[in-house]
């Protein structure tokens, strides 16, 4: 024992402070991709395929039954209505999908964050990079869903090219919102309800199916202040080669959630990960 | 403690009520294997996951390359190389690729770690499994890439926690040999662990923690020495415990007693072993106090209720 150490103060780390970030969250990106190399096409059939079902069942089919819908007074075809939100759909699904299931094995059954932790990297950036991981995940599967919509002619928009980078950032609030659920996750049955009990109900209150004047006054103030509501209004109109009409608040609600959802996000790991 | 390369004073860590480091203070020499032993529990995995940075001290300080933890965590575990008590292998990549992810985390340039994958998987014996992944390998194979994985950075100070648990004698030599050629090379070791054979074989000086506090500190020969007497004789069989009360405890300077067995410490084992011959029902084991005793008189032969 040394009686005359200098006594360090431990440092006041709270877990709600600012972000650490650093390009070392970089490696541990290429890390998921190398995975996913391996893997990708078998997970694409996956992931695309039950997307474009809804789609050809629903788009098709009701859409003989429903023929147009009007949008701010332009009748559009239905299967064109469905196409522009269940595509946001499928970018919030991927996002979710990867940063709960996924990042929870690696996070929590595999340790790899805790190998990787040995290593000089700290927990924000691994946070960061399973962020954008499951961002460009979800973009991987919106572009392949984008591709067969053109071959199927359902919009030959040029502004599709601007709807591209806002489906990025669609993916990459709903995984920032995923990964608070991720934080507190004991298992994976936890991850039922997220779905369940929040992503579903939203997917019927955001005008992916039907248009959202058809909800009762109360549940359309709600719904206006769903995130998957807002990524909606921005894509719609550019698969009808229109420009939103509000796409500062669009944008302003979806950066909210997402910085928002990155902040708890990462407090709520950090507290889980002390000690 | 000048020359340390790492240096920990005064460390202190509670979980609520239970304090499972308290006041620990050590340091590591460059070039030596220092063990730490201890009951599960008694703080040696703590005192790890305060080293790394992955917990926070309550006070204490730690130094290490002569940088403080836990502000320059990152600069230091640059130079450091840890195998945890879990492996936390890639499941999904090969043993080449498990050491190339690794070393990008290290900042290393891609084609830098490509031309150390061959030595390190050669030093870890697994030159031919290059192209398999961690599933398709035996436990001893998987802490060996582990270890392989914790040199690809060329650290200066190896951590490893339990490296042999759960090893089979085979692997556990050829582990043993690899960290003693990591010795020769001039690495810094600090080694936790259950195995009294591996820390004397391994450590030059052994850290013995109970409770979150040192007990006992030195070499592991000159602990047995200053805390065992030279010899034991261990009597079991039918009997055996009535000699504790008998004359014959007078021949022994102390008498330990688990379950059936009776534990005799002396200076001179000649004349209890002479003293046991008229009890041929009794079964006895003379042999040298090792590590093993000096551990158990100093942490108690009970199991722990949280063990």
């Amino acid at each position: 024992m040394t009686p005359n150490s200098i006594p360090l103060k431990a440092p006041a780390q709270s877990v709600w402070r600012a972000p650490q970030l650093s390009r070392r969250f970089w490696p541990v990106f290429l890390r998921n991709l190398l995975v996913w190399r391996k893997l990708a096409i078998p997970s694409l059939v996956g992931n695309i395929a039950e997307p474009l079902m809804w789609l050809v069942a629903f788009g098709y089919g009701m859409g003989a039954l429903v023929g147009t819908v009007k949008v701010g007074g332009t009748p559009v075809p239905y299967i064109l209505f469905l196409a522009s939100g269940s595509i946001c759909m499928s970018a919030m699904q991927a996002a979710s999908f990867e940063a709960l299931y996924s990042a929870f094995s690696r996070m929590h059954v595999q340790k790899t964050w805790d190998g990787i932790m040995n290593a000089p990297v700290n927990l924000d950036d691994i946070v960061l990079a399973e962020m954008l991981w499951a961002a460009f995940k979800s973009l991987f599967t919106v572009t392949a869903i984008l591709g067969v919509m053109l071959v199927l002619g359902i919009s030959y928009s040029p502004k599709l090219l601007m709807a591209w980078p806002v489906l990025l950032g669609v993916g990459i609030t709903f995984s920032c919102i995923a990964l608070i659920f991720n934080a507190l996750a004991k298992g994976y049955d936890f991850f039922t309800y997220y779905f369940t009990l929040f992503l579903t109900p939203m997917m019927f209150l955001s005008g992916i199916f039907f248009p959202i004047d058809q909800l009762p006054p109360v549940v359309r103030a709600v719904s206006e202040w769903l995130p998957l509501t807002n990524a909606v209004d921005l894509v719609r109109p550019m698969f009808m080669d229109q420009w939103p009409t509000n796409p500062l608040r669009h944008v302003g609600v979806l950066a909210a959630y997402a910085a928002g959802g990155f902040w708890l996000a990462l407090a709520l790991t950090r507290k889980r990960f002390q000690g | 403690m000048q020359s340390s390369i790492l240096s920990v004073q005064n460390l202190r860590k509670s979980y609520g009520d239970a304090t499972v480091v308290d006041g620990l203070s050590f340091g590591i020499q460059p070039g030596e294997c220092l063990g730490v032993i201890g009951p599960n529990g008694a703080g040696k995995t703590t005192t790890i996951r305060l080293c790394l940075g992955l917990s926070v001290p309550d006070s204490g300080s730690i130094t290490a390359f002569g940088l403080q933890m836990p502000h320059q965590a990152l600069a230091i575990k640059a130079q450091l190389g840890v195998v945890s008590q879990l492996d936390t292998l890639d499941p999904d990549f090969t043993c080449a690729e498990n050491l190339l992810v690794y070393g990008r985390y290290f900042g290393m340039k891609d084609a830098d770690i490509k031309a150390r994958i061959p030595a390190l998987l050669e030093f870890a014996s697994l030159t031919s499994k290059a192209n398999a992944k961690p599933g398709e390998l035996s436990g001893g194979m998987k802490r060996r890439l582990s270890l392989a994985r914790a040199l690809v950075n060329d650290p200066k100070l190896l951590l490893l926690d339990e490296p042999t648990t759960g090893l089979d004698p085979q692997a556990r030599h050829l582990m043993w040999e690899r960290l003693q050629l990591l010795l020769q090379q001039g690495k810094s070791i600090l080694l936790t662990t259950h195995f009294m054979d591996e820390a004397e074989r391994l450590c030059s000086r052994l850290l013995v923690l109970d409770h979150g506090k040192k007990i006992a500190e030195g070499a592991p020969r000159d602990l047995i020495a200053q805390h065992l007497e030279p010899d034991v004789v261990e009597v079991y069989g039918t009997g055996a415990l009535a000699l504790v009360d008998s004359p014959l405890k007078a021949l022994a300077a102390r008498l330990e007693v688990s379950g059936e067995t009776v534990f005799f410490y002396t200076q001179d084992a000649h004349q209890l072993l002479e003293a046991l011959k008229p009890y041929p029902q009794l079964r006895t084991l003379h042999r040298p106090a090792n590590l093993e005793d000096l551990f158990l008189k100093l942490t108690g032969r009970q199991i722990r209720e949280d063990a």
